[in-house]
């Protein structure tokens, strides 16, 4: 149950999901991605390190290097997943409340 | 950490339930529904039109920073009793959704909490499931979005 909630916060995350964008058409190394972002490098890195933690990436050694795929079979587990839905409803009704918490009438 | 909101969709149903406790009287709750300013701030959309009353109607509409319009719903309502229930259509344009119908049930738990149980009716089951895989679709968008940002910047 905590994996699946780390991919949600994985994906919630808009670099990652750039990064998984570009690892979606080719497999590429750590630094050929971290060359598409003006992040540092070791944040990328980080990136690339829960992305592969929640298996949405899978490594694959190729001589001396490393490329990044993607993981077509979880990603699609997420898409099918209710879950981004839901969040979307929490995070309107977390400012709802928030809203409300402050209201004050203006009459 | 209990989750607030839940949302419940049975497999090969054409409804989904989107449950919510709120830290908030019940009254407060109720008029969050009922203002267009206040509807604007925490929907994150510009209300066009919002008449909250039996045969009233409501248009809600999104512009991202360039003024292109990204989201546009509307419908009418059908029943709204103050404090207890709003009854309403919803139809989002530009997207093969169809219309929904929305029953909202709003009741006091305590002085200081309320709950809303909404009850979202599609016209069919795959009309349901294409609408909640929109949030993970526009994720995708704007990471798109993100990356020819980045990718405009390196030119």
């Amino acid at each position: 149950m905590n994996l699946r909630r780390d991919v949600f916060q994985a994906i919630a995350d808009p670099t990652r999901r750039a990064i998984l964008l570009l690892v979606a058409s080719q497999s590429l190394t750590a630094g050929a991605i971290a060359a598409n972002f003006d992040t540092a490098r070791p944040t990328v890195s980080k990136h690339l390190q829960i992305l592969t933690e929640c298996e949405l990436l899978q490594q694959q050694q190729s001589g001396r290097e490393i490329h990044y795929h993607i993981n077509a079979k979880k990603m699609k587990e997420v898409a099918d997943f209710i879950e981004p839905f839901r969040q979307m409803w929490d995070e309107r009704f977390n400012k709802l409340e928030n809203l409300m918490k402050n209201y004050k009438p203006q009459k | 950490m209990e989750l607030k909101t839940k949302v419940n969709a049975e497999e090969g149903k054409h409804d989904l339930v989107i449950t919510r406790e709120f830290d908030l009287p019940l009254e407060l709750l109720f008029k969050a529904f009922s203002e267009p300013e206040l509807i604007e701030q925490w929907m994150g959309t510009k209300v066009l039109r919002f008449e909250g009353k039996k045969f009233g109607g409501w248009q809600f509409e999104t512009s991202d920073p360039k003024g292109n319009v990204v989201f546009k719903a509307d419908g009418v309502i059908h029943e709204f009793s103050t404090n207890k229930r709003i009854v309403r259509t919803f139809e989002m344009a530009g997207v093969p959704f169809g219309v929904q119908l929305e029953v909202g049930e709003f009741e006091a738990i305590t002085d200081e909490t309320s709950r809303l149980n909404m009850h979202v009716i599609f016209e069919s089951v795959a009309q349901r499931d294409e609408q909640l895989k929109l949030p993970f679709k526009q994720g995708i968008n704007w990471a798109h979005n993100r990356l020819e940002e980045i990718v405009s910047k390196l030119k």
